[in-house]
């Protein structure tokens, strides 16, 4: 069953809210050891997109399919033995100590009357070693950094050991070195053979390590393919309302992209300017 | 923590041990001394095992016709210690169903208000926070004011009230139809956010207030009755009212120990807990159910004691942590304790006292010296 099909198979989805179509006929694929990024304005049905997937949200039409199996026929903790998440922002205000949190992680595979074993055990020991957060293990999340409560909440996830994993603006809040390390980490996971949806917001970090990417605008799929297509596709300035130029970026050679405004000119246009010959 | 079960075991046995310690010393406190010593005699030798199992019609060789079991279970006393007969009658009769009343009451409350704190993420939730305690104020209030009113309304349960327990069932139902009213208020296809239910919980309890207010002012020679319930108290508890409290008390004490990680992971967001495999409205609705009951129950046959449900799930909390694997039994191990010390104090200080008022004036001080010696910035 496992490795043939896609990881996760959303078909048509259409949301609303308060009236206003939220998401509207989304289709969309993630296949295991892939990186799919979802990238798109404020308000474009990112978040919703996920929450539809994890199985918070319930679509009003269309189907989605986790591990060749209709998310409809699933109750809550079969889809959390699928794909995990890793939210936003971690809010809780309570002193947990981050081994407490990241063993929450497993809480799919703990029944309401038995007790964690040694192999739940094990698991979060690993996760918490791979999201590199063991050395705080014993302190509460709300003494750490931002920075550090992302990994944690990253590691929480790993230690569900499903194929799916599921983030939500998960650098959104951090710093540049945060940002990175976080991103490694999710790369890591996906060759590794996990299948990774992610919003991101930082366009040019999301084509630095998304395998695809999807851009989401109004609730719609308006284009998607390798990073450096949906960069340079005209969809993307459309959704973004901006004039934008794409370039290697020059440390990592990777596609890159940077938004003009009405006046600005880029360094060609700058330059065809310059050629002009002088006039005699 | 992994090693979460061993840390709750020893601070259980912990607590266990401090409860039976308050228990036994409580009774041997009162108008007349009674030495520890005499206590733990009494107690042994009420203690009953069955001896045997005899199959009565065996002996012929023929097998009985009769219905039912032909067994005859045979107890014994093991134990015959050399006591006082008025000692005995004291504790058995007169103290010890009071203690125990106040160790299951305090039980009750303090996993009630554990959870509510936990499920609303507010420091400030109680068990009475959705009204549970109002409508049992109400239910039993109009009892005291005005049985024959609500015995015409309650019509066809009138046989169930005969037998004295007539204002215990009224607080009781009161606090159900309470509790039940707030969470259809607060929810709407099929989902019950925690803030509109704190609301709804508050409005329906000022309501509430204003009908007891209203009943209070017209209760003429019962006023001081009346007040006394209110005001929370354990006297003239009854082995009966122990046997259904040792019944319901452990039974959905449990029960929401069994919910303990959903509460743990619920504290993180409604969201993330569904993200993580937990039926959020599922858990919630069975916490708010076990735990209005259980509050219910507690109200039901003490009135309303205040502060045992805010402060001791808050007082151990800041010595557990906050994981309510742990925090849930010792909690309430703890609340037991408290509220029999409170209630010897209330019982055999210098005048009787309502219990409320004693948990009320020894409590709050407490907690407030709790707040200023540990660094506590969050729930």
């Amino acid at each position: 069953m496992s490795g043939c099909e896609p990881l996760i198979v959303g078909r048509d989805l259409t949301v609303s809210r308060g009236g206003e179509r939220v998401l509207d006929g989304v289709s969309l694929t993630v296949d295991r050891g892939e990186l799919v990024g979802l990238v798109g304005p404020n308000g474009a049905g990112k978040t919703t997109l996920v929450s539809l997937v994890n199985g918070t949200l319930e679509p009003e039409s269309g189907t989605i399919e986790l591990d060749g199996r209709d998310r409809a026929g699933l109750s809550q903790r079969e889809i959390a033995r699928i794909v995990a998440t890793v939210p936003q922002e971690a809010t809780t205000s309570f002193e947990f100590d981050v081994e407490s949190v990241v063993e929450m992680g497993r809480t799919p595979y703990v029944s309401r009357f038995g007790t964690t074993t040694a192999a739940d055990h094990d698991a979060v020991e690993r996760a918490m070693a791979r999201a590199e957060v063991s050395a705080f293990a014993d302190r509460s999340v709300t003494t750490l950094s931002g920075g550090e409560r992302q990994r944690v909440m990253f590691a929480r996830a790993l230690a569900a050991e499903t194929p799916g994993l599921l983030l939500d603006e998960p650098t959104a809040s951090l710093d540049i070195n945060h940002q990175l390390r976080t991103l490694e980490l999710v790369r890591e996971a996906v060759d590794d053979g996990k299948g990774v949806l992610a919003a991101i917001h930082d366009l040019n970090l999301a084509a630095r390590v998304c395998d695809r990417l999807i851009l989401l605008d109004g609730g719609r799929v308006r284009t998607e393919g390798t990073p450096r297509e949906v960069l340079a596709d005209d969809a993307l300035a459309d959704a973004f309302g901006v004039r934008t130029v794409v370039s290697d970026d020059p440390a990592v050679g990777s596609p890159m992209v940077t938004a003009l405004r009405d006046g600005d000119l880029s360094v060609t246009e700058r330059e065809a300017t310059d050629d002009t010959p002088p006039e005699e | 923590m992994l090693d979460v079960w061993r840390r709750t075991a020893g601070y259980s046995a912990a607590l266990a041990t401090t409860l039976f310690v308050v228990v036994v010393v409580s009774a041997g406190i009162g108008p007349v001394p009674i030495a520890a010593r005499t206590v733990v005699a009494v107690v042994a030798n009420a203690v009953v095992v069955p001896t045997g199992l005899e199959v009565v019609d065996a002996a012929g060789g023929v097998a009985s016709s009769t219905a039912g079991l032909p067994l005859r279970i045979s107890f014994t006393h093991p134990f015959a210690f050399p006591v006082s007969q008025t000692h005995e009658a004291i504790i058995m009769r007169v103290r010890l169903p009071r203690i125990l009343l106040a160790a299951f009451v305090g039980v009750a409350l303090a996993a009630a208000g554990t959870v509510m704190q936990g499920f609303f993420r507010n420091p400030m939730a109680d068990p009475g926070v959705i009204g549970v305690s109002s409508g049992a104020a109400v239910g039993a209030v109009s009892w005291i004011v005005a049985p024959s009113a609500l015995l015409a309304l309650l019509g066809p349960l009138r046989p169930l009230l005969a037998d004295g327990i007539g204002l215990q069932l009224a607080a009781f139902c009161g606090a159900l139809i309470a509790g039940f009213t707030v969470y259809l208020i607060a929810s709407r296809e099929g989902r019950t956010p925690v803030a509109t239910l704190l609301l709804a919980g508050v409005a329906v309890q000022t309501f509430l207030g204003a009908v007891v207010s209203y009943l209070l002012l017209n209760s003429g020679e019962s006023i001081r009755r009346v007040t006394y319930w209110l005001m929370g108290h354990l006297s003239g508890a009854s082995w009966s009212e122990v046997g259904v409290a040792a019944v319901v008390v452990p039974t959905l004490t449990l029960v929401l120990f069994a919910y303990a990680r959903d509460l743990n992971v619920l504290l993180m967001g409604e969201q993330d807990a569904q993200s993580l495999g937990v039926n959020a409205e599922r858990s919630k609705r069975a916490l708010l159910a076990v735990s209005s009951v259980l509050t219910g129950a507690a109200v039901a046959v003490s009135g309303v004691i205040g502060f045992v449900g805010l402060i001791v799930p808050h007082a151990v909390r800041l010595l557990v942590g906050p994981d309510h694997r742990v925090l849930l039994p010792t909690s309430a191990l703890a609340g037991g304790s408290f509220l029999v010390a409170a209630d010897t104090f209330a019982r055999a200080g210098v005048a009787e006292l309502p219990v409320g008022i004693v948990t009320a004036a020894a409590g709050a001080p407490f907690f407030l010296y709790l707040l200023r010696t540990r660094e506590v910035y969050e729930l």
